[in-house]
């Protein structure tokens, strides 16, 4: 070996230790969160109501607010089934008493509530406050957030009409949730020690080889109204290899997607904006059906700009008593286009 | 060997091609009974029809060869024609979707992989499966922040913010793993509700994801490991996502937070420019656009972990906190709504998985569950990742029920939805890793059947 390799082999090693001593801290790295920061982000609430602001609502304005607010898409009493699944129905004075809910056991309820499942009331408040409404969340201040969750809790009979929730007595209602005794930990499929069996399997299946059964019990099948739900299974497969897809539904339905329009374009963004979960194309769901703003707007010269306006600002009063929100999210020339769009009849390509 | 004369080219395409889409309503009008008939006439005819031009062409060989195509006989594309490549135009049909009915708002939907044409373990990113709580935006990374506190002032030496220049400058670790959703296969807890894998299987994808592991942020920040037990994990969406995750799983290094998704930065639909990665744990844990990180005493019990993503059992109790993807695998070639081409040798290919480790083997029937034999299993096989698996078949034209069932490293076998209603019940959306049946009948057409 001569001097010179000898010498690198040596600086070598030098750097490995340095490396092992000079890591320990990631120098430069980040840096400390002010306590401002900390605040603006730090909004959780726990089931023990660390984090629970200060503050009060009465059910009254949690009626008002929802109604402006959350009955577009909850509707007026959170029993809408529309666009989200009900907030509220299927608890009894009696799940108030027990802390379970009958109906997840005899299945009497059409539709799994959110009452009917949640068992915090933290877990609502949270939720209102960091996500709700849908298309402007966390604009809610926290008395507008416990007048809203009293509103409810009120429509579930939970508390009296003239009830006003506050930072002070949740934990006093907490133990009226109708299904506060409805959850367990008791299994094995949290990967930590702080809960449930330390991740034992409830249910095993057997590596049986040979002869296992003596019979096979084909219990369901696809029932054939479900056949073409999905659309042209031929064009959700590849066209070549060791099998083609089974040829069902609308075959044309795939073809349009090749070449998309400005109109198909429009439609998506319809869809993926959340219009048209108020809004169908023939048909009112909360909002009215695009053929209805089509009949009223008809032949308007400032129709365009004035919708398109509207769009992004949110109205009330013309439809009736349930306002539209506002979508600030939109840019100017998707608002336009949107208009455009339902003023020519909502086609879809 | 096959006589090409007997052949054409191999250029026979599937049964249901043969017919136009009038003589397909006939099929159905007329029932199942008469289906086979009427396909058996169907091939006649239609063979009789190209009788004359395949024997023709049969004499000299296949017109693809004897006159070359014209990408053969002309220049191609330039390089950088596509500067961000495309799948060939061939391949359109392979595509997310959404399953009709399945939710009234695409903000808050999922979009699934389409497994049924997918190839060993990585899925494409393009093609990753979407779950979205309250729609997705395409973050800019520049303003981008990942917080991390403590519940208690104390329960860290400081709380710190680091910008994504800061994470992409500390040590990394590239990993790969599958992610699937607690509600996979949701929607068939009680019965077959969906036609094909991509629907019954696709909130499933695997990638290899690149980032920092969380232990070394959250040592950067001088937590106390003994006090804090739980981390919350948040989003930077309108939903602001959150999901407690356990420490240990910090601790043992396997939770990551993650930029890279298969050599390029996560897509905007997968979380850009920061996402956590939960190895083994369901997908809602994984949070996107990840903004902040908490430590602390107690879980959480938020939204998706209170009123979504928890178990109903037959006694009207939920399981709270269930996170762990329990063994599970399922055939995706051939699979449900499609047609198989002919009698003769297939490659019969799938994926399997495991939420606590290693796959170590996968058993395949062909007759419904009463005789298994062990399938081919390709490597590398890696913890809390894809792992393929491949198995000769030999269709004989007769009925079959395909099914393949799981082993982990634990000892851990994949369940028949016998042993899993019998314990579970029928009314839960999530966990549902039952054995997936696909019968074939005497046409080649492949359908979905749930089997004891």
């Amino acid at each position: 070996m001569s001097r010179f390799s000898e010498s690198l082999l040596v600086l070598a090693l030098a750097g490995l230790s340095l490396s092992a001593q000079a890591f320990d801290t990631y120098k430069g790295l980040g840096r400390p969160a002010t306590a401002a920061e900390l605040k603006a982000w730090d909004i959780d609430v726990r089931p023990d109501f660390k984090g629970l602001p200060k503050g009060s609502g009465s059910v009254d304005l949690g009626s008002e607010v929802f109604e402006a607010r959350c009955a577009s898409c909850h509707g007026s009493f959170g029993e809408s089934n529309e666009v989200f699944t009900p907030l509220v129905g299927g608890t009894t004075r009696e799940d108030i008493k027990t802390g379970h809910v009958k109906s997840l056991v005899d299945g009497s309820a059409p539709q799994r509530s959110t009452l009917m499942k949640v068992a915090t009331i933290s877990t609502l408040f949270d939720y209102i406050q960091r996500a709700m409404p849908w298309t402007e969340p966390k604009s809610l201040k926290p008395d507008e957030v416990y007048g809203i969750l009293a509103y409810l809790l009120n429509l579930a009979e939970v508390v009296p009409a003239d009830f006003v929730l506050s930072d002070q007595n949740m934990a006093e209602v907490q133990k009226l949730m109708p299904n506060r005794n409805g959850m367990t930990t008791e299994h094995g499929m949290w990967p930590g020690k702080g809960m449930g069996n330390g991740g034992k399997p409830d249910v095993k299946g057997v590596a049986c080889m040979r002869n296992c059964k003596t019979q096979v019990q084909l219990v369901s099948s696809l029932p054939d109204y479900a056949a073409d739900a999905h659309g042209n299974l031929a064009e959700q497969n590849r066209e070549v290899g060791p099998a083609r897809g089974k040829v069902t539904g609308n075959r044309e339905a795939g073809k349009a997607a090749e070449s998309i329009s400005e109109n198909a374009r429009v439609q998506q963004l319809a869809q993926s904006t959340g219009c048209m979960a108020c809004h169908g194309v023939n048909a009112r769901i909360v909002g009215p059906g695009y053929n209805e703003v089509l009949a009223r707007y008809k032949g308007q010269a400032d129709a365009e700009t004035k919708l398109a306006q509207k769009v992004k600002a949110g109205g009330a009063g013309v439809w009736g008593s349930v306002p539209m929100p506002p979508h600030p999210q939109l840019s100017d020339a998707d608002a336009t286009a949107l208009v455009k769009w339902i003023l020519s009849g909502a086609p879809a390509k | 060997m096959t006589e090409p004369g007997q052949k054409p080219g191999r250029l026979r395409p599937a049964p249901e091609n043969f017919l136009s889409e009038a003589e397909v309503k006939e099929v159905a009008r007329q029932g199942a009974s008469s289906r086979r008939n009427f396909l058996r006439n169907s091939f006649i005819a239609a063979a009789g029809a190209m009788a004359a031009p395949a024997l023709a062409r049969a004499a000299e060989g296949d017109p693809n060869i004897l006159g070359n195509p014209p990408w053969t006989t002309s220049l191609g594309m330039p390089v950088a024609a596509n500067p961000y490549g495309l799948p060939s135009k061939y391949e359109r049909n392979l595509v997310r979707r959404e399953s009709p009915g399945l939710t009234r708002v695409s903000g808050s939907s999922v979009a699934f992989t389409p497994l049924q044409g997918l190839f060993g373990i990585i899925t494409p990113s393009g093609l990753h499966f979407e779950r979205h709580h309250q729609g997705w935006h395409d973050v800019d990374p520049s303003k981008h922040r990942l917080m991390i506190n403590g519940s208690e002032p104390g329960f860290l030496k400081t709380a710190k913010v680091y910008t994504m220049d800061d994470i992409m400058r500390l040590p990394s670790v590239s990993r790969i793993h599958f992610i699937e959703c607690g509600a996979n296969t949701g929607m068939e807890w009680g019965n077959v509700a969906v036609p094909t894998v991509q629907y019954s299987h696709g909130m499933l994808s695997c990638s290899e994801f690149t980032g920092v592991p969380l232990r070394l942020l959250l040592e950067d920040c001088g937590v106390d490991f003994r006090k804090c037990r739980y981390v919350l994990a948040e989003g930077a969406d309108g939903s602001s996502m959150t999901r407690t995750i356990p420490m240990e799983m910090v601790e043992s290094g396997e939770v990551f937070v993650a930029y890279g998704m298969n050599g390029e930065m996560l897509r905007p639909e997968n979380g850009y420019p920061l996402r956590l990665v939960v190895p083994g744990v369901q997908g809602v844990s994984w949070v996107k656009w990840l903004r902040r990180i908490e430590v602390g005493d107690q879980p959480w019990a938020t939204k998706d972990e209170a009123v979504h993503y928890i178990d109903l059992l037959p006694d009207g109790q939920h399981r709270q906190y269930t996170s762990v993807q329990e063994c599970k695998s399922v055939i995706t070639s051939p699979s449900g709504g499609q047609m198989l081409l002919d009698t003769g040798f297939y490659n019969v290919t799938g994926i399997a998985w495991s939420g606590r480790g290693k796959v170590t083997r996968v058993d395949v029937s062909f007759d419904g569950g009463i005789n298994w034999q062990v399938a081919r299993l390709e490597g590398p096989i890696q913890s809390k990742a894809l792992t393929r698996f491949n198995v000769n078949w030999v269709w004989d034209g007769k009925p079959a029920i395909l099914q393949s069932r799981a082993v982990d490293e634990t000892g851990y076998v994949q369940p028949s939805y016998g042993q899993l209603r019998a314990v579970r019940g029928t009314k839960s959306i999530y966990h549902n890793n039952a054995i997936q049946s696909w019968k074939v009948s005497e046409t080649g057409e492949v359908s979905n059947v749930q089997v004891l």
